[in-house]
């Protein structure tokens, strides 16, 4: 996985109480493992197993993914405001390649 | 000695398990197997879920789904799983998406690739232990798991 790889986009500020989207994408093949390449070869099945979100020291969303979710898999999900802090998206492969990106919120009022 | 006739057909026979697929397809009986895992065989109601998919899909390859499950999404009534199933892509299972109250709404959206046309199922798990679901068929133009990744 190379250079900045995910991405997350989410509002910086948010009142509490309120359900903020956010919108995680990640640069990966999601490679199937059921297509041969030029030379007939077996391609390696390599795809993003887990997607998680932890907000607050709690997990608040995850997702297990399959060959059936799109190359780059894009995820939109949301959560509750509840403090100011911090967001820490996590995905991992079946390689065992983990990406993480953190991500603060400020809450008000 | 191979007849002329045996070695044709012997030939024919071996170009065609080259061109099968190298994963078996599923098909509604295995996507029915893998809602009964994932409800333990219990009753699934229609309703409650809306499974937001194109009723044509140029491209399998990339496939923007949404689903959205009536809830409060209380501490008491949640949420608390949503997953989509396939009836013929090679895995029957999709995605699995865990949630809960701290979700605020339970809606959550992604790309998924399908194998040809067919029946996709959403299905949401609630916080009492029972399951609801929507069916959506989406006609593929284009299949995924044929070629180009």
């Amino acid at each position: 996985m190379s250079l900045a790889p995910a991405r997350v986009s989410m509002p910086a500020e948010a009142k509490a109480g309120d359900v903020i989207e956010i919108k995680a994408l990640m640069r990966h093949p999601m490679e199937t493992g059921y297509r041969v390449d030029s030379r007939g070869q077996p391609i390696a099945r390599h795809i993003v197993r887990r997607f998680s979100a932890e907000y607050d020291g709690e997990e608040v969303f995850a997702m297990d993914l399959t060959q059936g979710v799109a190359a780059n898999p894009f995820i939109a999900f949301h959560t509750v405001a509840t403090r100011s802090g911090e967001l820490v998206f996590s995905w991992e492969d079946d390689r065992g390649e983990v990406v993480t990106v953190r991500k603060r919120l400020t809450v008000t009022g | 000695m191979p007849t002329r006739r045996q070695i044709i057909l012997g030939a024919g026979f071996a170009g065609g398990v080259a061109l099968l697929p190298r994963a078996a397809p599923a098909s509604p009986e295995l996507r029915d197997a893998a809602l009964a895992e994932l409800t333990g065989g219990g009753p699934v109601s229609d309703g409650r879920v809306t499974l937001t998919i194109p009723g044509v899909a140029e491209n399998g390859l990339s496939v923007y789904t949404t689903v959205a499950v009536e809830s409060p999404m209380t501490t008491g009534d949640h949420v608390r799983a949503i997953h989509i199933l396939s009836e013929q892509n090679p895995i029957a299972r999709l995605l699995s998406v865990r949630l809960g109250p701290r979700a605020g709404v339970a809606r959550v959206s992604t790309n998924l690739r399908l194998a040809a046309s067919q029946e996709v199922t959403a299905l949401a798990e609630m916080s009492d232990g029972s399951f609801w679901r929507d069916r959506k068929t989406v006609i593929v133009t284009i299949a995924a798991c044929i070629d180009g990744g």
